[in-house]
């Protein structure tokens, strides 16, 4: 399996959830401390991140940076 | 430094866009503005032409829409972004022009502006961010108000008696023949989201041929203006926005 990972910048998280809706490895989940505006922010609840983007085409604030591992690594892998 | 940790050896697949400024979105959690505002500035990034692109912004939500594109914008009284827009491209034909307005915006104040603009097929890209009810100033009813939709100035719902039927305004304006393209999208989910970016590429790619107006209508939320969730509100407009106003192409050009 391609894996991914997210880096979310907490502080610009408005904590709205659309990205979690839109994650198909329910790979995110809400925080339990909030961030300097008061927000509970997005954070990877689960080791399952794909990379597949979804959350950072959805994120209305851009706060998602997304990464995925290159190909070469994943033939080395077979 | 927890950054690199956690990305090591994976390559970059989305980031933020360049043309984006680093300052943070004014807008409530889950608005939509913010990603037509994203969609916008990745087609310009990917095209390469942030120096020849003229925004015109608006009056509502997103007035503030030059503080987040780092192009060259111009605010607009409220309701002729689309008439300053017409100005900017004959002084400029060849720049890229847009103009970004909201329901309260096109479809109210500045319909005469919209519909005039659209029928002298300027050539220029309108997007219509339309989402049922004044956002900026309360929740007020729009034109674009659905029947039975309360809002704080229909508190019993709108009736077509007193305020009139919804406008659909992107339907009249396909009709008039300077009207190129002309089309509605959504940003509720991520496959709207990328039939809307192949939709402003479009956009931006007919300028080129000088054949008439653009127009991009985007049915998005408001969950502050709803008092709903960002979740329980694009439930709410898949289920009550999407019959009124029904996404898809609506006028596409005939001649390649």
């Amino acid at each position: 399996m391609i894996r991914g990972t997210v880096v979310i910048e907490r502080d610009i998280c408005k904590g709205c959830e659309l990205c979690i809706a839109a994650c198909p490895q329910e790979s995110l989940g809400l925080s339990s401390s909030i961030n300097i505006n008061g927000y509970r922010f997005a954070e990877l609840i689960q080791d399952n991140c794909t990379g597949c983007v979804n959350c950072a085409l959805v994120c209305p604030d851009v706060a998602i940076t997304v990464y995925r591992q290159p190909k070469s690594a994943i033939k080395k892998a077979v | 430094m927890q950054e690199e940790v956690l990305t090591n050896g994976y390559e970059l697949v989305y980031k933020k866009p360049s043309t984006l400024t680093s300052k943070p979105f004014h807008y409530c959690p889950g608005c939509g503005h913010s990603v037509v505002h994203r969609l916008l500035m990745e087609v310009v990034e990917e095209k390469g032409i942030q120096e020849s692109t003229i925004g015109v912004a608006p009056v509502g939500c997103s007035v503030f829409a030059y503080d987040y594109m780092d192009i060259d914008m111009q605010e607009a009284a409220h309701g002729r972004a689309s008439a300053v827009a017409t100005g900017v491209k004959r002084i400029h034909p060849d720049k890229y022009v847009f103009s970004y307005q909201g329901d309260g915006d096109l479809a109210a104040i500045g319909t005469a502006e919209t519909i005039h603009t659209v029928n002298r097929g300027e050539n220029i890209l309108v997007v219509f961010i339309n989402n049922a009810i004044y956002g900026m100033t309360g929740g007020q009813m729009a034109p674009t108000t659905l029947l039975k939709q309360v809002t704080s100035t229909t508190p019993y719902g709108r009736t077509h008696e007193q305020m009139g039927y919804p406008l659909r305004i992107t339907e009249l304006l396909a009709q008039l023949p300077g009207a190129y393209y002309v089309s509605r999208h959504a940003v509720h989910t991520v496959n709207a989201v990328r039939k809307l970016k192949k939709a402003i590429e479009k956009s931006f790619d007919y300028q080129k041929l000088n054949r008439g107006t653009c127009f991009i209508e985007v049915v998005s939320n408001c969950p502050s203006g709803w008092k709903m969730t960002p979740l329980e509100s694009n439930k709410w407009l898949e289920e009550n926005m999407f019959p009124s106003y029904p996404l898809g192409d609506i006028k596409v050009p005939k001649d390649k």
